[in-house]
């Protein structure tokens, strides 16, 4: 059986002397792994880097066998990247958190899409860390932990929300949850609204996003988050004491 | 039935890089039916090698002698020093002969799929070494791949208290390439790494 898609790499391991397990986010058949011959030799290993936009063809003789990936170039997401230190680290850490967050198999075709539109946002040197917070927000979502930051969990209302709950990821206004201010997540407005998106506005959001991937996030428990995050929200913080901004460092 | 001495040796040529089951089997009757001119040779040359060549204590490079030859070298100039992940892109750069300069051999890059910190690579050393007053500038020659710039951004981090120029190798063209056959990364990469000519 075969089956041909459209597929972003999220890893590459190399497997005996030449070849590669490779873990694509397929669009319609989800996180899929598959073996490339190949794979690990000089040709190949360009093709096979973390968030590369690729063709693929799948190929095995069972559907419950690893198969064969046939792998196409459609265009190199990382290489553009590869001077720009955070937004690499920031596409490391997407890739990542999709190879470790998701079941393999199971089609989730908003993901990929909404990844390719991340490493878009990603070449943007004003813009890319805020939108990074809101991937993660959509990532939740489509792991199915959404956030309610509509309307305040505790009075309903629509306006002055400024907290999240971290039990239940619903957002809380100022008054509200004045009194449990040190058990809350602070909710920064960019997210929200029109705010803009300062450092300590990022970081915010990081830490709220961090809290529920790794509390409800699908490896709970086991050894948290992937490294590639730890040292984004590393890169971004010391860039954050060190200069007055961090978008574009 | 085949001879269980010379099944162990087909067997461990075959798990040698390059070679498998049938070319092990080839090179192990290459050795037996040449005992003089290619075994006892060869024997002599993997317990000579095993018992003089080890890793250099100053730059990681694999020499019989300690500090390596290129260490020990004064005729090399001291004032910069390459990074390279491993012992075969110092014997890379020493067959182009283009650079003049010590190396560090980091022993990888980081790589979180497989298990790769900070904590395992030549870091600590590294830093050592570009704290010397004649160190000028460190030669980031990491691969140019995710994994391996990912490394060389931490590795400009972790150098930025010491008072050294970081650099890196360049991005793009390779000689004799045409740009048709480039993917559009290389391209990429070349056009945005452009200078005045």
């Amino acid at each position: 059986m075969d089956w041909t898609d459209d597929g972003i790499v999220l890893s590459a391991r190399k497997h005996g002397e030449s070849a590669a397990v490779v873990h694509l986010m397929t669009r319609a058949h989800g996180r899929h792994a598959g073996l490339v011959r190949g794979g690990g030799g000089r040709r190949m290993r360009g093709v096979l880097q973390p968030g590369n936009q690729v063709r693929c063809v799948w190929r095995a003789r069972l559907q419950e066998h690893l198969g064969h990936f046939t792998v196409e170039l459609v265009r190199s997401r990382a290489a553009v990247l590869l001077d720009e230190r955070l937004p690499l680290t920031a596409l490391s850490a997407a890739c990542a958190l999709v190879d470790s967050m998701f079941p393999e198999r199971e089609a989730h075709p908003g993901v990929h899409d909404d990844l390719l539109e991340l490493f878009d946002a990603l070449a943007r040197p004003d813009t890319w860390s805020a939108a990074y917070v809101r991937w993660e927000i959509v990532l939740l979502r489509e792991l199915g932990f959404g956030l309610d930051l509509g309307s305040c969990a505790a009075t309903g209302v629509r306006h002055d929300l400024v907290w999240v709950s971290p039990k239940s990821g619903r957002a809380v206004s100022a008054d509200a949850g004045r009194p449990y201010r040190d058990r809350l997540l602070p909710l920064p407005g960019f997210l929200i609204g029109d705010a803009p998106a300062r450092a300590a506005d990022v970081m915010a959001g990081l830490r709220l996003t961090g809290h529920f991937l790794a509390t409800h996030g699908p490896g709970a428990g086991h050894g948290g988050l992937p490294p590639a995050r730890d040292r984004l929200v590393a890169g971004l913080s010391r860039s954050a004491t060190t200069s007055c901004g961090i978008n574009g460092a | 039935m085949p001879d269980p001495e010379i099944e162990r040796l087909v067997r461990l040529l075959a798990k040698l890089p390059g070679l498998g089951p049938r070319s092990g089997r080839r090179a192990a009757l290459h050795l037996l039916t040449r005992r003089e001119t290619a075994l006892k040779p060869l024997i002599e040359a993997l317990t000579q090698a095993d018992a003089t060549v080890g890793t250099c204590s100053v730059c990681g490079n694999l020499d019989s002698a300690e500090p390596c030859r290129l260490c020990a070298d004064p005729e090399r100039d001291r004032d910069t020093i390459c990074v390279v992940e491993g012992v075969a892109d110092v014997w890379a750069l020493e067959r182009a002969a283009v650079f003049s300069g010590l190396y560090h051999v980091l022993g990888g890059v980081l790589s979180p799929l497989d298990g790769v910190g900070p904590d395992d690579l030549s870091i600590t050393a590294l830093l050592k070494r570009a704290r010397i007053p004649e160190v000028g500038e460190v030669i980031l020659a990491t691969g140019a791949t995710v994994d391996g710039q990912t490394t060389a951004h931490y590795l400009t981090d972790r150098l930025a208290d010491c008072a050294v120029t970081v650099t890196r190798l360049a991005h793009g063209v390779p000689l004799g390439g045409e740009l048709d056959y480039l993917d559009d990364g290389t391209l990429g990469a070349a056009l945005k790494a452009r200078r005045p000519f």
